[in-house]
Formats: structure tokens, C-alpha cells, sequence
């Protein structure tokens, strides 16, 4: 064969191969409103900048007439990329191809492509969108999920690894993203759980829906798995490009400046949006609005635990991760999803070496038997480690209330800010006013001849002597007090002077948070 | 001057949630909102701990069993579960047929 004889087989092979599942498959995944995995990796990527590698990969299945069979690519499309340009490793499970099955190739041709991201130091996504195990490879199918949660594993905090569920993502396979930073999940598209509705009727007799039981919105409001939601795959791969910007392409970086923008002071003026009656709602996201740059705010789960407010954001082009009390629910407290929420975010801010900015106005922890039968004591833990062990930059503002176990836990002195300014509204006490008296004061309210007029008379002279931020200044817990106004020069000046903090832990093999 | 709450977020969504003696106006989460009521056990409710299928039934009304004994056997995720009694006493009724098929905390069987 000539060069040109073989180039036109090369070519006949790669169009065979690029059929995926064949025209009616792909119409199918089309009527569900889905794109092709090819289609949503050109739509992730910067456009031309796709390259695919094991394009010829053929599946391994050898029993129940497999052998027989011919599956393009093994269901699975990998390959290396721009984004933004910057590069990227990324596969994507092709549902047209025996339903995106995970079989022992298909496995080999991810495993392949997460080496290359980790060798190479480069972000990985991943798009899911498979029927689960290859029933027919039996244990290889299972050995090629254990390969996956390993290099996951290995990748964690090295590189950025993102997963995007568009379709179902089901059994053992829900594992892979688990593992991984962050979940984008697509309104009536994405599908996870470890056991689906057939099999929950069959053994327990509940009655559910795959949407009511692994939806996107359950993901992202009750369980806590996802962590960005979109209705359609075209606002989803916006999010990821969004996302991309505020982090670094691995752990030896730091992310990319920006030019710096000031915030937009006239929609988000920091002066007029507290109450300084502590018992009054706001948007803190508001706040976090009125400092940063362009007033822009990547908000992450933002509706799950939506008491705390996690998410990124810039301060004179670099990016910050901002931790911040929401009073607009359940008073901005503490409980066992935020504490989660929190304490895994400021573990990834401190892993890619984002510096952490904590804004506190909480009144402590949840009170409940439900909160304390779910575990709110070592879920509350996981944010007192995370701080405690976060090396980045860490610098907190305490807007209003600052109470109890709330003050210590919200990146206080004690858990090593490098920094910890108060507003004058700012409240740091053990607790509110209200309680703090009915304790103290017990038994001259019970001895009272009108207990209520003293009760408000002794909440009143506990609020006027410890319902400030001057007694924790005075003992040097607060480094300073400051207007509103003066906060996003503050912590600008404070980022900048805290760009080459080193700080060393002690030498271990590795901590033992309370996961 | 007007306070900047997000457009979504009116005022009249807002209720009320104590801490230490405080009364917070704030939003309350729907996870808060469907949380589970305590209610202590008793002991004299024997119920399912996990739904399934009633095998046998061992007691009847008026029988008396001791702490230990075996009530009733209860099959769920392909495995026969024995339901024994938490304490001593006389059986007040039988709530369940063999057969009947049986949701989580369902009450089978009540003593005196």
C-alpha cells in the first residue's frame, strides 16, 4: 500500500470508529436533550484545541458472545485540551456506545488519561454518562472501577479534578465523582445513586422516582454531592469555564491574576447592608459582593447548607476563598451539613494554596437532638481541623455576632489567623446577651419581685459590657477595629503582606480529621 | 435607608428561630423544617427495623415471653430476621399476619 492508500484506511478506520453507537443511538441521546460526549468536550474546551488518544482501543469482554462485538473507542472518549487556554486532560463516557459500560478498557483508557493529568500536573474533568459495570466483564469490570477511586485518590489536592454527571451515574460508579473537587450536575439529565428505584421496590417496597431519589436538585439540595447546578449542559460547561479561572492548574501554583476591578459600590454599598440589631437577617453574600473585585462571587453549593456561604471571588485580581456566616438562614448557626460544607472547602482552598477570607456572624451551634444524634460533634470538629491545618493565608472579619463555640471555630486567632478584624457592630462573647443573663443572673431574676423588668435590666447591662468587640480586643484577640468601609483595603493590604507566608506543620505522615 | 437584601429574599419569608434565649428573625431551611421529632422508645412496641416480609409469628394474644424470646421472624434483603422481645411481659395484641408485607417502624406486635 502506498502512503496515501494507507492514510485513506487510516481514515476509513477513524470514521468508523468516530461513529460512536451509530446514527439512531445518537438520536436518542439527542431526544433526551443530551449532546454526544464528543459534542461536550468541543463545548468544554477552547474551540480546536481537542486532541484524541486511544481512539482504536477495542473491549476486552471475552464471554456471552462479547467477543463478537464491536464497540468504537470501548464507550469512552479521552484526550488533552485547552481550556482558557491552559491545558487539560478530559474523557468522556459515550452513552451511545453499550450505554457508556464501564468495562475493563473502557476503565484502562480513563486510568491512562488520569496518569497523564497527574504526571503532567494538569486539571482533569471527567463526563459521566454510563449504564455502570459491563455485567458481562464480571470482576474486570469492578477491578476497572477500583483503578479509578485509587488514582482519584492519589490525584486528590495535587490536581484539580472536576466531574460533570450528564446522565446516569449509578452503583459503584458514583464513587469516582465523590471523590473528586467538585460535582456539576444538569436539571433532569444527571442521575446518582447506589441503588436505583427498581431495586429499593424490590427489596424495601418504597415507592420512588430516579429524579426524587438522585436528581440534580436532591444532589445539590439535600445531600450535599454536587456542587454546581445548571439546567442545561450549555450553563453547565459556562460554570466549569467560570470555575476553571479562580483555580490554579495544580498544587505548585497559584491561580492566575486578573486585572483588578473595583466592586460595584453603587449595587453593593457595605455600609447599608447590616442591621446592628444582631437578630436581624441580611445577605452576607452581599457583603462579600461590596469587597470584591467587579463584585463578582463564584458561589459553591449554594443550595445545600445554605446557613454558610461558601465560594470564590477576587481581591485586586487574585482569587480568595471566602467562608461566610448566611444570617438570612437558620441565623447563619453552625450544624452538622455547614460545619461539612465548610471544612471541605477551606481544605481545598489550603491545598491549591487559594488564601481563605472568613466573614463570621453566627450565634453558635444548632441546637437539637436531631443535631446531636447526627453527629454534630464531629462534623463541627471537621471545621476546627480544617482551619487549625490550613497553611494559606487565613484572614477573618467579624461583622457582628461572634458567639461561643461559633467565635472559636469561625477562623479565630486561636485556630492561627494571621489576621482577625471586627466591625463596631461586632459582638464576641460566650453568648448572646439574652442567655448570657438568664444564666448569670438566675437566681436575682427568680428572687425578683418583677423577674421580667430585672431580666431585661441585667440583658441590658451584659449587652453594654460584653456585647462589643472591645473586650476580645483588649486581650489582643481581634487585631483591629474597623468601619465597614475601610474592609476591602484592609484585607487587600493583608492578602499582600501575606503572599510568602510559610508556615511548617509538624512532620506526619497525615492527620486524622474526624471525616 | 432601605437595607439591600438579594431580590429573592423578602421579608415575609422570614420566621423565627431561638437560640440561647434569642429570637432570631431569620429563613428556616427545609431540612430543618422536615427534621424528625424525638420520641423516646418504648419498649412495649415491638416494631419492624427494617421493611420486609412476616415469616412466622411465635406469640399470640395472652402469651407471655421473657426478654430474649423469640417473637416473630421477619424476612428482609433476602435474610430471616429473628424479632425477639426486649423485655419480660404478656402479649396485649398482634398487630400482623404471616405473610403481610411491612414498612420501617411499622408496630407488629404490643405488650403489656
Amino acid at each position: 500500500m502506498s502512503l496515501k492508500d494507507k492514510s485513506n484506511d487510516l481514515r476509513a478506520r477513524m470514521r468508523n470508529a468516530l461513529k460512536g453507537g451509530g446514527d439512531k443511538a445518537i438520536q436518542k441521546q439527542k431526544a433526551v436533550g443530551k449532546l454526544t460526549a464528543r459534542e461536550r468536550i468541543e463545548a468544554i474546551v477552547d474551540p480546536k484545541t481537542f486532541y484524541e488518544y486511544d481512539l482504536f482501543v477495542e473491549h476486552a469482554g471475552k464471554d456471552f458472545d462479547m467477543d463478537k462485538k464491536y464497540l468504537p473507542g470501548d464507550g469512552v472518549i479521552t484526550g488533552t485540551g485547552m481550556l482558557s487556554g491552559h491545558p487539560i486532560c478530559i474523557y468522556a463516557q459515550d452513552f451511545t456506545v453499550a450505554g457508556g459500560s464501564l468495562g475493563w478498557m473502557h476503565a484502562k483508557k480513563i486510568t491512562k488519561i488520569m496518569d497523564h493529568a497527574l504526571k503532567l500536573k494538569v486539571p482533569l474533568i471527567g463526563i459521566n454518562d454510563s449504564g455502570g459495570a459491563r455485567i458481562q466483564e464480571g470482576v474486570n469490570s469492578l477491578a476497572g472501577y477500583g483503578e479509578i477511586f485509587f488514582r482519584n485518590t492519589l490525584a486528590s489536592g495535587v490536581i484539580p479534578q472536576i466531574s460533570v454527571i450528564l446522565g446516569p451515574c449509578a452503583g459503584g460508579a458514583v464513587y469516582s465523582p465523590a471523590l473528586t473537587d467538585f460535582v456539576f450536575v444538569v436539571d433532569k439529565i444527571s442521575k446518582m445513586f447506589i441503588t436505583g428505584p427498581e431495586v429499593i421496590k424490590t427489596v424495601l417496597g418504597e415507592e420512588i422516582s430516579m429524579e426524587d431519589l438522585g436528581g440534580a436538585k436532591v444532589h445539590c439540595e439535600i445531600t450535599g454531592n454536587a456542587h454546581f447546578y445548571a439546567k442545561s449542559e450549555q450553563e453547565c460547561f459556562s460554570q466549569i469555564k467560570k470555575l476553571a479561572g479562580f483555580i490554579p492548574w495544580n498544587n505548585t501554583r497559584k491561580a492566575e491574576k486578573f486585572p483588578k476591578k473595583r466592586p460595584k459600590t453603587k449595587l453593593y454599598n457595605i455600609e447599608n447592608i447590616i442591621s446592628e440589631d444582631p437578630r436581624e437577617p441580611y445577605d452576607v453574600r452581599d457583603v462579600i459582593k461590596a469587597i470584591t473585585d467587579d463584585s463578582d462571587f463564584l458561589e459553591i453549593m449554594e443550595l445545600f447548607a445554605q446557613n454558610i456561604v461558601i465560594g470564590f471571588g477576587r481581591m485586586n485580581g487574585e482569587t480568595v476563598g471566602f467562608v461566610a456566616n448566611q444570617p438570612l438562614v437558620l441565623a447563619g448557626v453552625l450544624d452538622v451539613d455547614s460545619s461539612d460544607k465548610a471544612a471541605r472547602f477551606i481544605r481545598y482552598c489550603d491545598a491549591f494554596n487559594i488564601p481563605l477570607v472568613t466573614l463570621v456572624d453566627l450565634p453558635g451551634y444548632l441546637p437539637g437532638v436531631d443535631q446531636e444524634h447526627a453527629g454534630v460533634i464531629r462534623h463541627g470538629a471537621k471545621i476546627l481541623y480544617a482551619y487549625s491545618e490550613a497553611t494559606v493565608p487565613k484572614i477573618t472579619v467579624i461583622l457582628r455576632k461572634a458567639y461561643g463555640g461559633g467565635y472559636i471555630a469561625m477562623c479565630s486567632h486561636h485556630l492561627r489567623a494571621d489576621f482577625v478584624f471586627a466591625w463596631p457592630t461586632a459582638e464576641i462573647a460566650v453568648m448572646g446577651p439574652e442567655g448570657a443573663a438568664n444564666i448569670i443572673f438566675r437566681k436575682e431574676i427568680a428572687a425578683a419581685e418583677d423577674p421580667e423588668k430585672v431580666r431585661q435590666q441585667k440583658i441590658k447591662e451584659y449587652k453594654d459590657k460584653f456585647a462589643n468587640p472591645y473586650v476580645a480586643a483588649a486581650y489582643g484577640y481581634i487585631d483591629a477595629v474597623i468601619e465597614p468601609k475601610e474592609t476591602r483595603n484592609l484585607l487587600i493590604h493583608a492578602l499582600e503582606i501575606s503572599s510568602e507566608k510559610d508556615v511548617k506543620l509538624p512532620a506526619k505522615k497525615h492527620g486524622i480529621p474526624p471525616f | 435607608m432601605a437595607k439591600s437584601y438579594s431580590k429573592d429574599n423578602k421579608t415575609k419569608d422570614f420566621e423565627v428561630l431561638i437560640i440561647d434565649d434569642c429570637r432570631y428573625k431569620t429563613k428556616l431551611s427545609k431540612k430543618f423544617k422536615n427534621r424528625k421529632k424525638y420520641e423516646p422508645r418504648n419498649p412495649k412496641e415491638i416494631t419492624a427495623f427494617i421493611p420486609g416480609t412476616i415469616k412466622d409469628i411465635f406469640v399470640k394474644k395472652g402469651s407471655k415471653v421473657k426478654n430474649g424470646d423469640r417473637i416473630l421472624t421477619l424476612e428482609a434483603m433476602k435474610m430471616v430476621n429473628d424479632v425477639v422481645s426486649p423485655v419480660d411481659g404478656k402479649v396485649k395484641k398482634v398487630w400482623i399476619k404471616v405473610g403481610e408485607k411491612v414498612t420501617k417502624n411499622q408496630l407488629l406486635v404490643e405488650l403489656e
